[in-house]
């Protein structure tokens, strides 16, 4: 509250509107708001995957096979030439057989910032080639994290992968929402025979462990059905059990909120109930449930997740993070090939930003924090 | 007290059943049967089986019946003989396949809840005491990257990074030697030696979110009257922190048993389908992909008691550990 009380006096924050006061709660909040903005860098990259990748990413490459990452340099032998990096040619060991990479330092190839690369359609519409990095010699791709056994790009499969996961986590969590906020409204809000009913539901669904209904509702899904109706499918499996949480949470606010005096004197006057609960009750807790679906989107992504590495989820070509670990399924091609792991680290990321942020979301909206 | 017991065994029945039902109706969703698969296995390896055969093979295992049909003799001869089925693929009474798996997979869960509860107690009294110092800002940045960590991937790290430098195999729960050897001490003593690192790996994520929980109950315990009248009355701080505010703080540890075991359970599947452990899971995802319906129905039912039953568990200890619940 520094703010409100250091430039304009008591007005301001009386007269902060309940949004504003968990606004200035929240910057307070360091690990939030790093949070926060790493969430907001993933879902740019989600919104225009093209831009961000720099090879193809279904291309496959038969002369790049686990070609290892290459880093950006900025001087070379000469001194400051700007980002560039050192491309390597496939050479074979002669008695293995195995792949070796042999740097060629001569050969270095200048990266251009906002350059030409393969053409892809930015937001599903408008046709371009420019991405944010490019390699100046298409004949020499750029490889920032590596390639799998295909020769495909690691890193612009990453950026690909991200669309696919982090939608199905706002898609899943919306339609939890839909039925968690119906549900436990209509429990919480009429109480009684209605609310025991509901709740036994919502007891049963949460007392289900979620990962084998999860597999025998997937494997019931058709392998080779289209990529959209796929992906519907799952977010539709995954919002199965994941609406009882968001349904509690909904429940007992209503609960604590139905003896209210602002609520009774709504009743007194005469306002309908569909008006007491969506324009006198939804508002006061608004700031909860964005917290609550804050913290069940990571769930949701960890979830995707792992059904697809194990083969249940989304199918290749589709690309998400869970298809693209499968990559890294046995400890041989990790052995290898450890750069693998890169799309865990995408996971990792962003789950921890999303859990960071939905933390100091639910600090920032609780008027009784301190 | 007992008749709080006798209502929740009660409410039991009738969700046992609800699961068996879902089990059942889970695993025959998948169009096709297990006829119609394994005549498409069969014909990958160009064995060719003509319609009458498959329509034999189909009476013989009772798929060409109604659903409900199916579902009653299927409940019926568990209640009445305990039998579980056939497995087709394996062509072996289902109860035979099953037990061992799911006494390990048992195992597995609870040297895991165990092993949560032992780790994250202290960590989370710890972390609320010296709140804002730097083993808190420590314990909490770990236990939000425990908390992102999906486990099957923590479980391919370990695994590389024991190939890569240890040069050693940790998938697996027993050693070669006592793959297939009975039940003896020695066979124990090799199932310990193996099992701690599933336990640590699972145990990774429960962690997290119970220091979390602890951290933030024993914080609103901390600053309560009571604990400043205990201080004022010269108790030493250790034992006053053991006697009181732990004391209450506890709860909802008690009543996270109901959502830690589903948890765990779910979470043991994709690490025990990682580090190939001989548990339900590997059994259960390949008897779902080959439609052998009574074995992974088996293993569904099974898995869903198991919670339920966790879920029951936690009721009463609540009870017991804290009178105001019983009386609602």
């Amino acid at each position: 509250m520094t703010e409100a009380t250091t430039n304009a006096g008591p007005p301001r924050l009386e007269v902060a509107s309940q949004s504003k006061l968990i606004w200035w709660a929240f910057r307070k909040h360091k690990l939030a708001m790093a949070g926060l903005i790493v969430v907001a860098i993933l879902y740019v990259i989600a919104a225009m995957p093209g831009f961000f990748a720099i090879n193809d990413p279904s291309a496959q490459n038969a002369r790049t096979p686990f070609h290892p990452p290459e880093a950006i340099h900025l001087w070379s032998d000469d001194g400051f030439v700007g980002p560039h990096f050192v491309p390597s040619k496939l050479k074979r060991d002669p008695d293995t057989l195995a792949a070796i990479y042999v740097p060629e330092p001569e050969k270095a190839v200048r990266l251009v910032l906002f350059g030409h690369g393969y053409s892809y359609r930015l937001f599903g519409l408008i046709e371009t080639d420019r991405h944010l990095f490019a390699s100046s010699d298409p004949k020499q791709p750029f490889f920032p994290f590596g390639t799998d056994r295909l020769g495909r790009c690691v890193w612009s499969r990453i950026m690909q992968g991200a669309q696919t996961s982090l939608s199905i986590g706002l898609v899943g969590v919306a339609l939890s929402l839909i039925i968690g906020v119906i549900l436990g409204g209509i429990s919480g809000y009429f109480g009684g025979r209605i609310d025991f009913a509901i709740q036994r539901v919502v007891e049963f669904v949460l007392a289900l462990p979620t990962i084998p209904i999860w597999l025998a509702l997937a494997a019931a899904l058709p392998q080779d059905w289209p990529a959209t109706l796929q992906y519907m499918m799952i977010t539709i499996i995954l919002s199965l059990t994941g609406w009882a949480h968001l349904a509690r949470v909904v429940r007992g606010r209503f609960l604590s909120l139905r003896t209210e005096e602002f609520v009774s004197a709504a009743r007194l006057d005469g306002c309908s109930e569909g008006r007491i609960i969506f324009r006198h009750m939804l508002p006061s807790f608004m700031s909860h449930i964005i917290a609550s679906i804050t913290l069940a989107i990571p769930a949701m992504i960890l979830a995707e997740t792992s059904l697809s590495f194990l083969g249940l989820g989304l199918q290749p070509p589709t690309i998400s993070w869970g298809v693209l670990l499968r990559e890294a399924q046995n400890v041989r091609s990790i052995a290898t090939a450890p750069w693998l792991f890169a799309p865990g680290g995408a996971v990792v990321l962003a789950v921890m930003a999303l859990n960071l942020l939905g933390d100091g979301l639910r600090d920032a909206a609780d008027p009784y924090n301190k | 007290m007992l008749r709080f017991i006798f209502k929740r065994v009660l409410w039991m029945i009738p969700a046992l059943f609800a699961v068996s039902f879902l089990a059942f109706v889970l695993i025959q969703l998948p169009p096709g049967d297990f006829v119609t698969n394994y005549v498409a296995t069969l014909a990958a390896s160009n064995e060719i089986i003509d319609q009458n055969a498959a329509d034999a093979l189909r009476e013989r295992f009772g798929l060409g019946e109604p659903m409900l049909l199916q579902y009653g003799k299927w409940i019926w001869g568990i209640l009445v003989h305990g039998d579980f089925g056939t497995s087709f693929e394996w062509q072996q009474p289902v109860g035979d396949l099953v037990w061992e798996r799911m006494a390990l997979t048992l195992t597995l869960t609870l040297s895991t809840l165990v092993a949560t509860w032992a780790i994250a107690l202290p960590i989370g009294i710890f972390s609320a005491v010296r709140k804002y110092t730097i083993g808190d800002y420590i314990v909490t940045s770990i236990s939000f990257f425990g908390l992102a960590i999906p486990s099957f991937l923590l479980a391919l790290v370990l695994m590389y990074i024991a190939v890569v430098i240890f040069g050693q195999d940790v998938s697996g729960l027993f050693s070669d030697e006592y793959q297939n050897a009975p039940w003896t001490w020695a066979k124990v003593a090799d199932l310990i030696h193996h099992l701690w690192i599933p336990v640590i790996i699972l145990a990774v994520s429960g962690t997290a979110s119970l220091i979390r929980v602890m951290r933030a109950n024993l914080l609103d315990e901390l600053n309560k009257p009571y604990v400043t009248t205990a201080r004022a009355k010269g108790l030493s701080e250790f034992r006053l922190l053991m006697k009181y505010p732990v004391r209450i703080a506890l709860n909802p540890f008690i009543s996270t048993i109901a959502w830690l075991l589903p948890n765990l359970v779910s979470g043991s599947i994709v690490v025990a389908v990682v580090l190939n452990l001989p548990t339900a899971a590997p059994l259960l995802l390949q008897s779902l992909l080959a439609q052998d319906m009574y074995l992974a129905g088996a293993f569904v039912l099974l898995i869903c008691t198991l919670t339920l039953i966790g879920s029951l568990v936690s009721d009463i200890l609540l009870a017991i550990a804290d009178p105001r619940i019983r009386l609602e």
